[in-house]
C-alpha cells in the first residue's frame, strides 16, 4: 500500500556554531498512486525533507537519523538511505523522479529538451536504440502538450509553462513510482498554473505514480492533493485527508494558514492570519515551536513538545488539537 | 585565515621597503672583491658578479618595485574610478564611449604597448615608468566598477539622493563611491600585482632606469651576467620569489574579500564521507528553496 | 549572428585604435621623433635610414591629417617601414620571418595551458574538501610569478644543471630546416622549455577562474537535477556543470590573452627564441622604433584575431547567442 515510508527522519545543517535542525523526527507515508501535499512557510523544512528523501542533500546539510524505505509493487523493499553509489544511480529517476521549482534553472541551458530526456534513457535503458529513444522523447513531450518537433528546442526558446511541462516530461521518462514536485507551479501565472495542475492529475490517473507536491500555497493543495501534511519548524504538525484538513483543521497553525490565504492564488505568501514571523531555526522556542504565535497556547505548550499523535501534534484537548471548528 | 596570511606577507614587504634600508644602511650598488659568492654568514643571500650584496639589493629593490607598483596602481585606480563611475552613472552615449574605450584598452596587449611607450620616454625615472604602466592598467578596474555602479545606481538610497536634487557628482562621490570601496580595494590590489609584474618585465628588458636597483633590474643583470650558466641561483631566485610572494599576498587578501562577498567559494571541510556529489554543493540551500 | 557582427565591429574599432595609437605615440612625445632618434643614436645612422624612418612614421611637411591619411595608406599596403637594426630590410619582412615561430610556440602552449588548466579547475571544484584543495595555494602563488622568472628557473634546472633540454634557439645548429622528421624533432625539443614556461605561468589563472565559476555552477538546479536523474558523476560534472561553467571562462580567457602574449615575449627573450618577442628586444636595444611599433601592431592584431576565435567558440558552445533577434 505504501510506496515510501519515512521514519523519524532528521536533517541537520552543520555550521560553525553547531547544528541547525532543519528537519526533526519526521515520519510520513506516501501511498501508492496518491498525491501527498506538503505545505509550510519558508524554512519549515519541506524542501529539505524532499531533498533528503531523494538523497540530494549537500553539505553542510546531513541526515542525522531515521530511515526512508521504498516498497516495490512486488513486495520487495529498499532502504533508500543505505543505497550505495551504484544502487543509488539505478534507483534515481527509475523509481523516484524530481520536478524542480523553476524549470528555467532546472533545465540545462546549453542542451536541447530532447537531449535531456535522451541522456536519462541512455543511462537507464542501455538496450534502447537511438531511434527508440528519439521516439520516446517525442512521445513524452506530446503527452505533456508539447509538439514533438520542439524536442530540438533549447530551454530558452520555450515559454515558462512549456519549460515546466518539459521538466514533467523528463520526470516521466522512466515511469517512476514516485515524483517529488518542489513548488512546480510557483513561478507561473495563475492560468498556466491551473493547466499544469490538471495535467499532473491526468498524468497521475494514466500512469499511477505517487506525487509529493510541495508548496506554501495551501489552497492550491486543497485542489490537487489526496492527503496533506503541514510542516512547521522542521516538524510535521498535522496530517490528514485534504477534505478533512480543509473542513476541520486540528492544529492552530493549519487553521491560521487556511485563514490567511486569499482565495485567489497570489504569488507571494502572506500569513495575515498568524501573528509574528517564522521561527529562527538556530534558536527554536522550547516546547511546541509554534506556541509564541499561537492564540490558544497554554502554559505547558512552552515546555512540552507535542508528539504527532494520530493526525496532529498539539497539546490542546489532551493531544487531539482543536475541536471541530464547525 | 587566507586574508591573515596575505596581510602578513604584505606587512612583511611593506616593513622591508620602509625600514629595511635604514636597518641595513649599506649601499646596494657598492661592489666588492667577493664576486659570485653563494650564501654565507657575511652575505646571507650571496653576491653578484661584481660582489654586490644580494640581500641589500633585495631590500633596496623592494622600494622601487613596490613604489612603482603602488604609484601606478593609484594612478590607474583613480582613472578607473572616474571612467567606471561616470560611465555607469550617466549611461547613454557617455557610457557607450567610455565602455568602448575601456574595452579597447582591455583587449590591447599591455606589455608590448608599455614597451613601445617606454621606448619613447626621454627619461625613464620611477615616476614616468609608473605613468606608462598606469596607462595600460586601468581598464579592468573601470569595467568592474562600471558594472557595479550600474547596480548601485538603482538602489533606493541613490534614487532618493537623486530625487532630492543632489548634483550628479555629489551623488557619485558621496553616495555611490563609499559603497564601492571594497570593489575599488580589490581592483586596486589586483592592479598593484599587474604593475609590479610590468615593472619587473620592463626592467628585465633594460627599459627602466637601470641605475636604480629594483627586483626587475636585478634579474636583468643576472641574465646578462650569465648567472644561469655559472650556476649562481642565489642571484636570480630571490627577486622573482619576492615578486611572486607579494603577488600571492595581494591575491590572498583579494580572495578573502571575494569570499566574504561570495560565500560559496569557501573551501569547506566535509565531515561526512566525501562523495563527489556531496562535496560539490555547499550552500545550495543559500537559495532557500524551503 | 548579430552577436558576432557586433564583436567583429568592436575588433575593427580596436584595430583602428591600435593603428592610430601607433601613429600618435611618436607625435605625442616632445620634439620631432626622427630628430630625437638621430640625436639619441649620436648620428650613427645611414641617411637613407633617416629618410625611411620619416616615411614609416609618415612624417612630412604636410598637415597632420594628410600625414595620417598617408600613414593609413602605407599600412593598407602592408608597409611598416624599414628596420634600423636590419637596414634596409623591411619591418614587414622581419616580422614575417619571426611571427611563425611565435604563433606556433605561444599558440600551442596557450592551448595546452587552457585545456589542462580548465580540466584541473573543474576537478578541483568537483572534489572540494579533498587533497586537491592543496593545489589552491600553489596556483595562487603561480598566478603572480613573472613568466621570465619561470623561464630562468627552468633554464637553470633542466638546461644548465641537468642538461636535459637545450636553452636557446628554435632548432639545432646541425639540422637543416625543411620538412624532415629530424627538423621537426629538433624544433619540438627546442620548444619544450619555452612552452612549459608559458604553460606553467599561464595555467594558474585558468585553474582559479574555472574553479570559481564551477563552484557557483555546481549550486545550480540543473546540476542537482542531473544528479537526481541518476547520471554518472562524470556526465554530471562535464556535460552539465563544466559545460556551463566554461562559458564565462571563455570570455576571461580571451581577455587574458594580451597578458599571456606579454609574458611570452619575455619568455622568448630568455630562450633567445627567434620569434617576435626576441625581435622586439632587438628593436628596443637598437632604438629601432619602426620595428618596435610594427611588432606592437602585429601583436595587437594577433590578439584581436584570437579574441574573435574565442567569440566563435562561445557562439558554438552557447545556444543562447545563436538566437536570432525577433
Amino acid at each position: 500500500m505504501n510506496v515510501l515510508e519515512i521514519r523519524d527522519l532528521s536533517v541537520d545543517y552543520l555550521s560553525g556554531g553547531g547544528a541547525v535542525h532543519a528537519v526533526a523526527d519526521v515520519s510520513l507515508d506516501l501511498r501508492r498512486g496518491e498525491i501527498l501535499g506538503l505545505a509550510g512557510e519558508s524554512g519549515s523544512g519541506k524542501s529539505t525533507l524532499a531533498n533528503a528523501v531523494a538523497r540530494l542533500l549537500r553539505p553542510p546539510a546531513a541526515i542525522t537519523s531515521g530511515s526512508v524505505v521504498y516498497r516495490r509493487q512486488d513486495g520487495s523493499s529498499e532502504d533508500v538511505l543505505a543505497l550505495g553509489r551504484k544502487e543509488l544511480r539505478a534507483f534515481r529517476w527509475k523509481e523516484l523522479a524530481v520536478v524542480f521549482q523553476s524549470a528555467m534553472n532546472a533545465l540545462n541551458p546549453v542542451s536541447t529538451v530532447g537531449a535531456q530526456i535522451d541522456d536519462v534513457l541512455r543511462i537507464h535503458r542501455p538496450g534502447m536504440s537511438r531511434n527508440d529513444r528519439a521516439e520516446r522523447a517525442a512521445e513524452l513531450l506530446q503527452r505533456v502538450g508539447i509538439s514533438a518537433d520542439r524536442r530540438r528546442a533549447y530551454p530558452h526558446e520555450l515559454s515558462g509553462g512549456m519549460r515546466q511541462r518539459a521538466a514533467i516530461a523528463i520526470a516521466l521518462a522512466l515511469n517512476p513510482e514516485v515524483i517529488i514536485m518542489d513548488e512546480p507551479t510557483t513561478a507561473l501565472d495563475v492560468v498556466v498554473q491551473r493547466d499544469i495542475l490538471h495535467e499532473i492529475r491526468a498524468l497521475r490517473e494514466e500512469y499511477g505514480f505517487a506525487v509529493v507536491f510541495i508548496t506554501h500555497d495551501l489552497s492550491l493543495l486543497m485542489e490537487i492533493s489526496d492527503r496533506i501534511a503541514i510542516m512547521y519548524a522542521g516538524r510535521v504538525v498535522e496530517t490528514g485527508g485534504a477534505r478533512a484538513i480543509h473542513t476541520s483543521p486540528r492544529h492552530p497553525y493549519t487553521l491560521g494558514l487556511l485563514r490567511s490565504f486569499p482565495r485567489l492564488h497570489g504569488p507571494r505568501e502572506q500569513l495575515l492570519g498568524i501573528p509574528g514571523t517564522p521561527p529562527d531555526l538556530r534558536s527554536l522556542p522550547p516546547g511546541c515551536a509554534f506556541h509564541p504565535r499561537c492564540g490558544k497556547a497554554m502554559a505547558e505548550c512552552s515546555s512540552e513538545l507535542p508528539a504527532l499523535d494520530g493526525d496532529v501534534a498539539c497539546l490542546l484537548n489532551g493531544g487531539r488539537g482543536l475541536e471541530d471548528a464547525s | 585565515m587566507k586574508i591573515k596570511i596575505g596581510i602578513g606577507i604584505l606587512v612583511f614587504f611593506a616593513l622591508m621597503a620602509l625600514a629595511g634600508p635604514l636597518l641595513i644602511g649599506a649601499d646596494p650598488a657598492a661592489t666588492s672583491e667577493d664576486g659570485l659568492q653563494g650564501p654565507s654568514a657575511a652575505h646571507w643571500l650571496g653576491t653578484t658578479q661584481t660582489g654586490q650584496d644580494i640581500l641589500t639589493q633585495i631590500v633596496y629593490g623592494s622600494r622601487v618595485s613596490l613604489g612603482v607598483g603602488v604609484l601606478s596602481a593609484v594612478i590607474a585606480t583613480v582613472f578607473a574610478v572616474a571612467v567606471g563611475l561616470v560611465g555607469g552613472y550617466f549611461g547613454g552615449a557617455v557610457d557607450e564611449v567610455l565602455s568602448v574605450l575601456t574595452n579597447i584598452f582591455l583587449v590591447l596587449p599591455a606589455l608590448p604597448l608599455i614597451i613601445v611607450l617606454a621606448g619613447y620616454l626621454p627619461q625613464r625615472g620611477v615616476a614616468s615608468v609608473a605613468v606608462v604602466i598606469a596607462v595600460t592598467g586601468w581598464a579592468w578596474g573601470a569595467r568592474v566598477l562600471r558594472a557595479q555602479t550600474l547596480s548601485v545606481r538603482r538602489r533606493d538610497f541613490v534614487q532618493a539622493a537623486r530625487a532630492s536634487g543632489e548634483g550628479a557628482f555629489r551623488v557619485i562621490f558621496f553616495e555611490i563611491l563609499p559603497v564601492l570601496l571594497p570593489v575599488i580595494a580589490t581592483s586596486f590590489l589586483a592592479t598593484v600585482v599587474a604593475a609590479i609584474l610590468a615593472e619587473a618585465g620592463l626592467s628585465f628588458l633594460g627599459l627602466a632606469d637601470l641605475s636604480t636597483v629594483s627586483w626587475g633590474s636585478m634579474l636583468y643583470f643576472a641574465q646578462n651576467g650569465q648567472a644561469l650558466l655559472i650556476g649562481a641561483w642565489w642571484w636570480f631566485i630571490p627577486p622573482g620569489l619576492c615578486i611572486a610572494l607579494i603577488g600571492t599576498g595581494l591575491a590572498l587578501v583579494n580572495f578573502g574579500i571575494d569570499e566574504i562577498a561570495n560565500p560559496r567559494l569557501r573551501t569547506v571541510k566535509v565531515k561526512a564521507k566525501a562523495t563527489p556529489e556531496a562535496a560539490s554543493k555547499v550552500t545550495a540551500k543559500a537559495k532557500a528553496r524551503t | 549572428m548579430r552577436f558576432l557582427a557586433r564583436r567583429l565591429g568592436f575588433y575593427l574599432l580596436t584595430a583602428w585604435a591600435a593603428v592610430t595609437l601607433n601613429f600618435l605615440i611618436p607625435r605625442l612625445m616632445p620634439g620631432d621623433p626622427v630628430e630625437l632618434l638621430v640625436a639619441r643614436l649620436k648620428g650613427n645612422v645611414d641617411p637613407a635610414a633617416i629618410d625611411a624612418m620619416r616615411r614609416a612614421f609618415g612624417i612630412s611637411d604636410a598637415g597632420l591629417w594628410q600625414q595620417y591619411v598617408d600613414y593609413l595608406g602605407n599600412l593598407a599596403h602592408g608597409e611598416l617601414g624599414r628596420s634600423i637594426t636590419f637596414f634596409p630590410t623591411e619591418v614587414s619582412t622581419v616580422i614575417a620571418d619571426s611571427l611563425p615561430w611565435t604563433v606556433g610556440l605561444v599558440g600551442v602552449a596557450t592551448l595546452i595551458s587552457y585545456l589542462v588548466g580548465t580540466a584541473l579547475g573543474v576537478l578541483m571544484a568537483w572534489k572540494r574538501g579533498t587533497w586537491l584543495d592543496g593545489v589552491l595555494p600553489a596556483a595562487t602563488f603561480m598566478h603572480a610569478v613573472p613568466y621570465f622568472w619561470v623561464a630562468l628557473a627552468l633554464v637553470f634546472v633542466f638546461g644548465v644543471t641537468l642538461q636535459w633540454f637545450p636553452v636557446s634557439r628554435a632548432y639545432g645548429l646541425d639540422v637543416m630546416p625543411g620538412f624532415t622528421g629530424e627538423f621537426a624533432g629538433s624544433v619540438l625539443y627546442h620548444a619544450a622549455l619555452p612552452a612549459v614556461t608559458i604553460v606553467v605561468a599561464s595555467m594558474a589563472d585558468r585553474i582559479l577562474g574555472m574553479r570559481n565559476v564551477m563552484v557557483t555552477t555546481l549550486g545550480e538546479d540543473y546540476v542537482v537535477m542531473a544528479e537526481a536523474k541518476g547520471l554518472t558523476s562524470r556526465r554530471v560534472m562535464w556535460a552539465y556543470a563544466a559545460r556551463n561553467a566554461i562559458l564565462p571562462n571563455i570570455t576571461s580567457f580571451a581577455l587574458s590573452l594580451g597578458f599571456v602574449v606579454g609574458g611570452s615575449v619575455l619568455t622568448e627573450i630568455v630562450f633567445s627564441y627567434p620569434g617576435i618577442g626576441s625581435m622586439l628586444l632587438k628593436g628596443v636595444e637598437n632604438e629601432d622604433f619602426p620595428l618596435m611599433q610594427g611588432i606592437f601592431l602585429v601583436i595587437s592584431l594577433a590578439v584581436l584575431v584570437a579574441n574573435f576565435l574565442a567569440d566563435l567558440a562561445y557562439v558554438v558552445l552557447d545556444p543562447r547567442t545563436r538566437q536570432e533577434s525577433e
